[in-house]
C-alpha cells in the first residue's frame, strides 16, 4: 500500500515538472510548427539564471519570473533574428533550416553555460517553508513536490485561460487552427510569433528555476531534459496543450512505476511505449492533428 | 568538369603521400563521416524524411561486427557480411515502424527507436561490455593486406567510400530516385501516377541503413572498439547537422558538411576551448547565409559572381 | 688532426647536451567541454599547480603540456590521443579522465608504446585483466577503495543487512560489488540491489524503494548524481534514519563543496580525504586553497600525484625520458614515501598499493570535510584475496559476484 501511495505521489510530482518543461515546446510547435530543440538548453539556461539569482539574495519567486524573463527575452531575439528569416522558405527546406538553427543554439547556449557558471553540477537552494518532507503515516514525502504538481496545474489553468478567455488567445488559436486563413484575416502573425516564443520559451526558463530544486543545476541538464519534452508532446499529440497536460502525467506515472517495477527496462521505459504510440497512432494519443 | 573530379581524385590519392600520419587519419574520420551523412542524406534530402535516430545504424553494425570477431569468433569477411545483413534486416523492419508517419512523427519514431538500441547498449553489459564497450578489435586483412598503417586504411576506407557513395549517385539518378525525390516535392502527384509511395519511401530507408553500416564498418576497423556513445542522439543529430550544414539533397553536400565538423572536432579544437560554441555560430550563420547549405550556396555565390 | 677529432667531439658532446635540454613534451587528456568538463578543470588544476611548485621543470628539464580535449567522447579520445603521440610527439601522456576514455585508447597506446599516466580512470581491468605495460595509475581502482569499506561496514560498524543504490555503468558496478563481496565476506548480506540509470531525471522512485529496515545504504554515485541523490534522500526524511555509506566520488571534495547538511555522517571510503592530517596533505591542502578557493578532490589529487609519479621516474633515470624503456620500469617500480594520499608503491600491474582511508563528513570551521576515521595501510586493488584467483574470476559487474541475500 504505502508503495503505491509514494510511488503514485513521485509519478504526480514527475508530471508536474514534466508539464512545466513541455508546455512551452508544445505552444510553440502549435503555433509556429517548429519542432524547437532548444528547448532543453532554454530550460537550463533558465536554471543557472534562477541560480546567480538565488545566489546574489533574491527570493525564490522572483528568481522563478527572472529565470523566465530572461529565457524569454533570449527566445524573442532568436526569434526576431534568426527564426523570421526562414518563414519565407519553401517549406522543406524551412523545417530542416530550423532544426539546424535551434540544434546549433542548443550547442551555443550549453557551451556558454559551461563557460559562465563553469562545469560544477550545483544544487538551487529552496526557502526554508518550500523545503521539508510532509509525513502521511509513516510515509515521508517531498513538500517541494506537492508544490511543483500545484504550479503545473496553476500554470496550465492560467494558459488555458489566457488562450480561452483572451483576444491574444482567440488570435493563437486561429493561428494554431489555420496560419494562411489566420494571416488573410489580416491578424498581426509576425508580432503572434514572437509574442509566443517568448512565451514557450520563458515556460522553458521559469521551469528550469522550478525543476532544479530537484534535478540539481549541471551541464547536461539540457541533453538529459530534451528528450523527455519531446516524448510528452509526442505521446500528448503534437501541439495541444490539454494532450501536453495529459501526456505529462502519464509519462510521469509510466516513469516512476516502469523503474520500480520493470528495472531491466529503465533505459528503454520512455521509448518503447513512445514507439508503440505512435506506430498505431501516428497522431498521438490525444492528437487531433499530425505533423 | 571531367578535369574537375580529376583533380579531386589525384588529391585524394595524394593525401598519404603529403599529409603527416596524423592528418592521414583525419581524412579517414572525415570519409567515414561523409559515407555516413550520405546515407543519412537518401532519406533527408532525396526523401524528404528527417531522421533523428541514424546512428542506429552505424552503431548497429558496429557492435555486431565487434560482437562477432571478439566474443563469438567469427572471420573477418564473415562478421562483414552478417553485421551488414543484420543492419539491413533492422532497417527494413525499422522502417515499417518509422514509415508510419512523415514529417514530425517520422523524426520522433526514428528517435525513439535510436535511443532504444543506445538503451540495449549501455543496459545489456553482458553482451555490449556497458559503457566500457567492447575493445581489442582488429583491423580486417583484405587480400593479405595489413591496414594498420594510417595511409593504407586511408586508401582502404577511400576505396570503399568511393564505391558507397557511387552506388548512392547512381540510386538517385535511377527511376526509384526519381520517384523518391518526387514522393519528396508531390507525393500526391506521385501516387496518381501509380508509383507506391510508401514503398519508395521504405526501399530509400532500408538502403540508408544499410549504407550507414558500411560506414559503421569503417569506423569500428578505424577505432578498434566500440562504445555507446556511437549510438546516442547526439551522434545522430551531427550526422543530420553533416548533411543539413553541407546541403541536403545534393552529393558533395554531406561530405563537406562531414568535413566541417569532422575539422572542427579534431583540429580546430586544439586552438580553441570553446569549439562547441563555434560549431553552433557556424550551424546559425549557415543557415542564416546559406540557406539551402554550403554547397549549392557556394554554387550560387559563383554563379552569380561569374554573371557580373 | 686532434684539433679536428676534439672539434668534433665537442660537437657532438654539444649536440648531445642540446637534446637533453629539449623540453619533456607531456601530452594531457582532459575534458573542457560536455557534462564532464568540471573534472577535466580540477585535473588540469591539479597538474597546473604541481608544474608551478616545480618551477616547470623536473629533473632538470623544462616540461612542455600540450593539453588535448576530449569532450568526454571516446571516438574523440583516440583522436586526441594520435594527434599527441603522432604530431606533437609527447613523452608521456597523462589522463584521460573517464574510464571508458581509457579503455578506449588501451590497444593504441599499447601499439603504439607511450608512457601513459592515468590520472583518474579507475577501471578495474586496466591494471587486471587487460594488463598494458606502457600503462600504469596514479589513483586506486573503483572497488580498490570499497573493500575496505565492505569489511568496515560489518566489523567496526557492526551493520549485517545493507541496501545498495549505484549509477548502472562500470564505475558503478565495480565499486558496490568490491563492498559486497568483502561486506558478505564478513558475514554481512546485501538485501537489495538498485540500479538508477546514469541519466535519470529523478531518485525519488528509487529511494522511495529502499526496504526501511536495513541497517546501511550503500550508495555508489559520480558527478552531479551523488549531489541529487543525498538531496532527494534527505528531502524524503531517510537522512538520519538509516546511515549512508558511499564509494569516494559520492562525497568527493570536488563536489562536497555544493552540498549541505545532507551529506553529514556518510562514510565512504577512499584513497584520499582532504582532511588528512598529514604534513604532506596540510601543505597540498593550503596550496590548493590558496591558488583555486577550494578543496582539492578525486581529479585535482589524481592529476597532482600523476605528475609526482613522473617526477619521480624521471629522477630515477636522470631525465632521459627518451629511453622509453627505462623510463618504464623506472615508473613501474616506482614508490613514494611521502605525499599528499600518503606513502605508495605500484603492484607489479601498474596499480598502486596505498592507505585506503575511511571517511566521514564533518563540518569544521563552516565547510564540509571528509575527516579521516580509520585507516587501511597499503591496501592492494585485491584487497586480501590471492591476485591469482582474484583474476581468475570475472570482472566486478552488475551481475558478479552475484547476489545470494537478496530479499
Amino acid at each position: 500500500m504505502g508503495f503505491w501511495l509514494i510511488q503514485g505521489l513521485n509519478g504526480l510530482a514527475l508530471g508536474g515538472l514534466l508539464f512545466l518543461l513541455s508546455s512551452g515546446f508544445s505552444l510553440i510547435f502549435g503555433l509556429m510548427r517548429v519542432a524547437n530543440l532548444t528547448h532543453g538548453a532554454f530550460f537550463m539556461l533558465g536554471a543557472y539564471v534562477g541560480l546567480s539569482a538565488r545566489w546574489a539574495g533574491v527570493g525564490f519567486a522572483s528568481s522563478v519570473l527572472l529565470g523566465g524573463l530572461a529565457v524569454a527575452v533570449t527566445g524573442g531575439l532568436v526569434e526576431r533574428l534568426i527564426l523570421r528569416r526562414l518563414v519565407t522558405r519553401p517549406p522543406a527546406q524551412r523545417t530542416l533550416a530550423q532544426v539546424l538553427v535551434t540544434l546549433g543554439l542548443a550547442f551555443i547556449i550549453a557551451d556558454g553555460c559551461l563557460w559562465l557558471w563553469g562545469g560544477d553540477p550545483m544544487p538551487l537552494p529552496l526557502p526554508a517553508a518550500l523545503s521539508g518532507a510532509v509525513r502521511v503515516g509513516t510515509i515521508a514525502f517531498p513538500f517541494y513536490r506537492l508544490v511543483v504538481v500545484l504550479i503545473a496545474v496553476v500554470v496550465a489553468a492560467a494558459l488555458w485561460l489566457g488562450l480561452e478567455r483572451t483576444r491574444a488567445g482567440a488570435m493563437i488559436r486561429a493561428g494554431v487552427d489555420d496560419m494562411e486563413m489566420a494571416s488573410g484575416l489580416g491578424l498581426p502573425v509576425s508580432r503572434l510569433f514572437t509574442g509566443v516564443f517568448c512565451l514557450g520559451a520563458g515556460l522553458a526558463g521559469m521551469g528550469g528555476v522550478l525543476g532544479g530544486p530537484i534535478l540539481s543545476v549541471y551541464p547536461g541538464l539540457d541533453t538529459d531534459m530534451l528528450p523527455l519534452a519531446l516524448v510528452v508532446v509526442i505521446l500528448g499529440g503534437i501541439g495541444s496543450l490539454s494532450g501536453a497536460l495529459t501526456g505529462s502525467f502519464i509519462i510521469g506515472f509510466i516513469y516512476t512505476f516502469g523503474q520500480a517495477l520493470l528495472p531491466d527496462l529503465a533505459y528503454v521505459i520512455l521509448f518503447l511505449p513512445m514507439v508503440l504510440v505512435l506506430v498505431v497512432r501516428p497522431r498521438g494519443l490525444f492528437g487531433a492533428r499530425g505533423a | 568538369m571531367k578535369g574537375f573530379a580529376v583533380l579531386i581524385a589525384a588529391g585524394l590519392l595524394a593525401v598519404p603521400v603529403v599529409a603527416p600520419p596524423y592528418y592521414v587519419n583525419v581524412a579517414s574520420q572525415i570519409l567515414i563521416a561523409a559515407v555516413f551523412a550520405s546515407s543519412l542524406n537518401l532519406l533527408v534530402g532525396y526523401a524528404g524524411l528527417t531522421s533523428l535516430g541514424h546512428a542506429a545504424y552505424l552503431g548497429f553494425a558496429a557492435y555486431t561486427v565487434g560482437w562477432l570477431t571478439t566474443r563469438a569468433g567469427l572471420g573477418h569477411l564473415a562478421a562483414a557480411v552478417l553485421a551488414l545483413g543484420l543492419t539491413t534486416i533492422m532497417a527494413a523492419f525499422f522502417g515499417l515502424l518509422a514509415l508510419r508517419g512523415t514529417g514530425l512523427t517520422f523524426l520522433m519514431i526514428t528517435l525513439a527507436l535510436g535511443q532504444i538500441l543506445w538503451g540495449i547498449a549501455y543496459r545489456w553489459v553482458s553482451l555490449t561490455g556497458g559503457d566500457n564497450g567492447l575493445t581489442g578489435l582488429t583491423r580486417p586483412r583484405p587480400l593479405g593486406l595489413d591496414l594498420t598503417p594510417p595511409a593504407a586504411y586511408y586508401l582502404f576506407t577511400l576505396a570503399v567510400t568511393a564505391v558507397t557513395l557511387a552506388g548512392i549517385a547512381m540510386y538517385v539518378r535511377s527511376p526509384l530516385g526519381a520517384a523518391v525525390q518526387g514522393s519528396r516535392d508531390q507525393p500526391r502527384r506521385l501516387q496518381a501516377l501509380g508509383h507506391n509511395v510508401w514503398m519508395v519511401r521504405w526501399l530509400t530507408f532500408v538502403l540508408a541503413g544499410a549504407a550507414a553500416g558500411v560506414a559503421g564498418l569503417l569506423f569500428v576497423y578505424y577505432n578498434q572498439f566500440v562504445a555507446p556513445g556511437v549510438l546516442a542522439l547526439t551522434s545522430s543529430a551531427e550526422a543530420l547537422l553533416m548533411v543539413i550544414a553541407g546541403g541536403a539533397g545534393t552529393l558533395p553536400g554531406p561530405v563537406v558538411g562531414a568535413a566541417i565538423v569532422v575539422a572542427l572536432k579534431t583540429i580546430v579544437s586544439t586552438y580553441l576551448t570553446r569549439w562547441v560554441m563555434l560549431l553552433g555560430v557556424v550551424f546559425v550563420l549557415i543557415v542564416v547565409f546559406m540557406p539551402e547549405g554550403i554547397v549549392p550556396g557556394l554554387a550560387r555565390v559563383w554563379r552569380t559572381r561569374w554573371r557580373s | 688532426m686532434t684539433i679536428r677529432i676534439w672539434a668534433v667531439l665537442a660537437f657532438l658532446l654539444l649536440a648531445g647536451s642540446a637534446s637533453a635540454q629539449e623540453p619533456i613534451r607531456v601530452g594531457f587528456l582532459t575534458v573542457r567541454s560536455g557534462a564532464l568538463a568540471a573534472g577535466g578543470r580540477q585535473l588540469e588544476e591539479g597538474f597546473q599547480l604541481f608544474l608551478k611548485e616545480r618551477h616547470h621543470v623536473l629533473a632538470g628539464r623544462k616540461v612542455e603540456v600540450i593539453w588535448a580535449d576530449t569532450a568526454g567522447q571516446p571516438a574523440l579520445t583516440k583522436t586526441k590521443t594520435q594527434e599527441l603521440v603522432e604530431r606533437h610527439r609527447v613523452h608521456v601522456i597523462i589522463g584521460p579522465l573517464a574510464a571508458f576514455e581509457a579503455l578506449a585508447i588501451n590497444d593504441y597506446v599499447k601499439q603504439a608504446e607511450v608512457p601513459i599516466i592515468s590520472s583518474s580512470a579507475a577501471a578495474e581491468d586496466l591494471t587486471q585483466r587487460k594488463p598494458n605495460p606502457w600503462f600504469v595509475r596514479a589513483v586506486g581502482t573503483s572497488a580498490q577503495v570499497t573493500q575496505p569499506l565492505g569489511e568496515y561496514a560489518a566489523k567496526v560498524l557492526g551493520y549485517r543487512r545493507v541496501a545498495t543504490i549505484a549509477d548502472d555503468f562500470a564505475y558503478g558496478h565495480e565499486g558496490t560489488s568490491g563492498f559486497q563481496r568483502v561486506f558478505e565476506d564478513n558475514g554481512g548480506k546485501v538485501v537489495q540491489k538498485l540500479w538508477p540509470p546514469l541519466n535519470v531525471a529523478d531518485y525519488g522512485s528509487y529511494i522511495a524503494q529502499i526496504k526501511p529496515d536495513v541497517d546501511a545504504v550503500y550508495a555508489g554515485f559520480a558527478g552531479a548524481n551523488g549531489l541529487r541523490f543525498l538531496k532527494q534522500y534527505a528531502e524524503y526524511g531517510l537522512k538520519g534514519r538509516i546511515p549512508v555509506l558511499g564509494n569516494m566520488t559520492l562525497v568527493d571534495e570536488g563536489i562536497l563543496k555544493s552540498m549541505g547538511d545532507e551529506a553529514l555522517g556518510v562514510v565512504t571510503g577512499g584513497w584520499y580525504a582532504a582532511g588528512l592530517d598529514t604534513p604532506a596533505n596540510r601543505a597540498f591542502v593550503a596550496a590548493v586553497r590558496q591558488e583555486y578557493k577550494a578543496d582539492p578532490g578525486y581529479y585535482t589529487v589524481g592529476a597532482y600525484m600523476a605528475g609526482l609519479f613522473l617526477e619521480a621516474a624521471l629522477r630515477t633515470v636522470g631525465g632521459r625520458i627518451e629511453d622509453k624503456t627505462a623510463f618504464m620500469k623506472a615508473l613501474r617500480g616506482l614508490r613514494l614515501t611521502e605525499s599528499p594520499v600518503g606513502s605508495l608503491r605500484l603492484d607489479e600491474y601498474g596499480n598502486p598499493v596505498l592507505n585506503v582511508y575511511i571517511r566521514k563528513v564533518e563540518r569544521r570551521e563552516g565547510r564540509l570535510v571528509n575527516v579521516v576515521v580509520q585507516t587501511y595501510p597499503e591496501t592492494s586493488q585485491f584487497w586480501k584475496y590471492d591476485p591469482r584467483t582474484f583474476l581468475a574470476a570475472p570482472v566486478y559487474s552488475r551481475d558478479y559476484p552475484p547476489a545470494r541475500h537478496l530479499e
